[in-house]
């Protein structure tokens, strides 16, 4: 299979490989050295990449995401609590099914198109949100969320015999436990799959289409194309995606909260594709890197550190630097967001992706890399 | 009968709120073509006047507690009351009537600034790229609210004279049990009025006239030697104006806290995209429609029938028309289609 990625891509799928599996090496300098934040990052890396698939390539903006997300995350969660703590049918039911969805509200919400499929999109994911929290109560837990009891059916470890130790079982993938750094691991692989399969789509003729139909829907049509069905397909394969995503979440921790439905979670995801970079292939997960960097770092200064920080300055000078950088971290890591997200919009707005290529000219105008060619060649 | 207008009123309050910002939101759109997704953070922005110019009123002195006159008790009691009496405590009462009319300058000139100096850029973008940097801006919004004013919902009690419920029961010769909050009363002929007042200024005026012209065709009247973009740029402010006024006014139903504006963005969107891109007619009547819809939904009778239908009839009714009037139900032709 390899030998058909053109020669650039191979590289770039390799340096992407290493950089994730060194993950935990290369972010400890920043203080994202650990295996729960990291795990994070390639999860909503790869909601992020499926993201793309559809918002990048076809250019419909969904605004109901996040209900994939949650009905992942329940599917996983009922099939440890039914069938088995192992997580490989876990996260096979949870893509079958959130790909069952996404063929339903994908069939009606694609019949519109522009800002009134946003519209649709969202009224689902709401839709989803609000009957977690009310009808489907017996389903979701409600507020409290769906948790692992101790006298959980999982009839399938019962059948194979698997000694049930005190406390709630972990997840594990066939006895590998999957706690702290093999969880990450575990993460890792999949995002690299994910983002390889990402990949094959978006250079195959299919991808092709994809990006037809955002450039000229109607001239597409007018030979004779059926586009619907080409945005069906973005639209199931980016749902199964969030499937994957939210299935992952359930693993690493395992409960299922109707807050990942929220719709700021798919505007979430939204603003993790236009900050790395919309249509390019690595922009999704850097940007999904950077958000939750930015929620877990910022968030956790204080103004104990940012006195350390801060104490070469004069006393003077001191306080009210303090005051002011403290606005944009802990509490406020919000604010942060908020302007990174202006300032990239208004003067990058093809993401930082985009921002790291006019870098990269300026400074080395004669070596293209394969990760600006990749890129380049997405757009 | 009763149970049944009773809900009717509930619904119109709420209505009301959605029809003002749907109104704002399609008058935007309509004149600069822009989606502007900060207009639930200006709704919010509006709150904070009222929470504001309540806390500035509110003012207060250590004074000595004349009630107990062995002890040297001090009390906080407020400027007001301190140099006018009991006028000065009426006053108090007053904030959020006050607060609307300091609304108006204060949010004409946030309009202004923001469509100077951030809107304008982006008239030639995308809409994905309108959506995002006004959602970046409604983040900003909140952020810089939530760390002066806090994270909790700040109460804002309405003026004395109108707390309490009005019988329209009576009035009407039903039961009396029909019985409604003042405020809420008082809350939807604001609206009604400031709508009307909307569509006088569009209709009854020259302003509004070369307006109504530039949302037809923006181009011929710039040919016609008309400045168009700076009558916009004042419709925008008035746009703004509209939903920090209906913010303001909202505080004694809802306690304003920094999250109101989105909850309230998200379902005038649905509003907006439900009457139909760019009418604004269609904005007000889907505004009311959805306010009392909601209501109707949240009855006991109709969630035994149905349940859960109270928490997702909004969206429910929103996909069935979409799918069945594809430009919403008062639309124009050839808006937002691509």
């Amino acid at each position: 299979m390899m030998n058909t990625l053109a020669k650039q891509d191979r590289w770039l799928l390799f340096g992407f490989a290493l950089a994730v599996l060194a993950g935990p090496v290369l972010l400890k300098p920043f203080g994202a050295g650990y295996p729960d934040l990291l795990q994070k990052f390639c999860i909503f890396g790869i909601f992020a990449i499926g993201y793309n698939i559809l918002f990048g390539l076809t250019g419909y903006l969904s605004f109901g995401h996040a209900a994939f997300l949650g009905i992942g995350s329940y599917t996983a969660v009922w099939s440890f609590k039914l069938l088995t703590m192992n997580v490989l049918p876990a996260i096979l039911l949870s893509v079958l099914l959130t790909s069952v969805f996404a063929l339903l509200i994908g069939y009606i919400c694609l019949r519109r198109s522009g800002i009134y499929f946003s519209i649709l999109t969202l009224a689902f994911a709401q839709m989803a949100y609000n009957m977690a929290y009310s009808v489907l109560t017996p389903i979701t837990n409600g507020e409290t969320g769906l948790q692992l009891a101790k006298d959980d059916l999982r009839a399938v470890d019962k059948f194979f015999g698997v000694a049930i130790q005190d406390g709630i079982p972990s997840t594990n993938f066939f006895g590998m436990s999957l706690v702290g750094y093999s969880g990450f691991y575990f993460c890792a692989v999949l995002l690299i799959l994910s983002f390889y399969v990402s990949m094959r789509i978006t250079r195959s003729p299919f991808g092709l289409m994809l990006k037809a139909v955002k450039s000229n829907q109607n001239r597409l049509k007018y030979t004779g194309i059926n586009t619907r069905s080409y945005a069906l397909m973005a639209f199931v394969i980016s749902g199964c995606f969030a499937g994957l995503a939210g299935a992952m979440l359930a693993v690493t921790d395992p409960l299922a909260g109707a807050d990942r439905m929220h719709w700021s979670a798919s505007g979430e995801v939204v603003l993790m594709t236009i900050l790395g970079g919309v249509g390019t292939l690595l922009g999704p997960v850097i940007g999904a890197g950077v958000i939750k960097y930015l929620e877990n770092i910022f968030s956790s200064f204080n103004e104990q550190i940012l006195n350390g920080v801060f104490g070469f300055l004069p006393d003077a000078l001191q306080h009210p630097v303090v005051k002011f950088v403290g606005l944009f971290v802990g509490e406020g890591w919000e604010l942060t967001l908020g302007v990174l997200f202006l300032v990239l919009i208004i003067f990058v707005p093809g993401g930082l992706m985009q921002g790291l290529q006019s870098l990269q000219r300026r400074l080395f105008p004669s070596q293209p890399t394969p990760a600006a060619d990749a890129a380049r060649g997405a757009h | 009968m009763d149970a049944i207008f009773l809900q009717l009123l509930n619904g119109l309050d709420k209505g009301s709120a959605y029809a003002l910002i749907a109104l704002g939101l399609t008058l935007i759109f309509g004149t600069l073509g822009v989606v502007n997704f900060a207009h639930g953070a200006l709704f919010m922005l509006g709150g904070f006047c009222a929470v504001g110019v309540q806390m500035l009123l509110k003012l207060s002195t250590q004074v000595k507690d004349e009630s107990i006159p062995d002890l040297e008790m001090m009390v906080d009691v407020p400027y007001l009351q301190v140099w006018f009496g009991d006028t000065g405590a009426q006053l108090i009462s007053y904030a959020v009537p006050i607060s609307v009319i300091l609304a108006i300058p204060l949010m004409l000139l946030v309009g202004v600034l923001m469509e100077r100096g951030l809107i304008r850029h982006f008239y030639h973008r995308t809409h994905a790229d309108q959506i995002l940097v006004t959602f970046g801006l409604a983040i900003v919004l909140q952020e810089l609210i939530k760390s002066f004013f806090g994270a909790t919902p700040i109460p804002v009690p309405a003026p004395e004279m109108f707390t309490g419920s009005a019988n329209i029961g009576e009035w009407l010769g039903m039961g009396a049990g029909v019985s409604y909050p003042w405020w809420r009363l008082v809350y939807f002929c604001f609206s009604t009025a400031v709508i009307a007042m909307v569509f006088a200024f569009l209709q009854f005026t020259t302003f509004g006239m070369v307006v109504r012209a530039g949302m037809r065709d923006r181009e011929t009247v710039g040919l016609l030697g008309i400045h168009i973009e700076r009558r916009f740029t004042i419709v925008f402010g008035i746009a703004v104006v509209v939903a920090g006024i209906a913010g303001a006014m909202y505080t004694p139903i809802v306690s304003p806290n920094y999250r109101v504006g989105m909850d309230f963005l998200v379902l005038s969107f649905v509003v907006v995209v439900v009457g139909g891109m760019g009418s604004l007619p269609g904005a007000v009547a889907s505004g009311f429609l959805l306010g009392i819809l909601q209501s109707f939904a949240s009855m006991n009778e109709v969630k035994h029938l149905i349940p859960g239908i109270d928490q997702v009839i909004v969206y429910l009714v929103a996909v069935v028309i979409l799918l069945t009037r594809p430009r919403g139900l008062l639309g124009r032709k050839g808006v937002m289609e691509d």
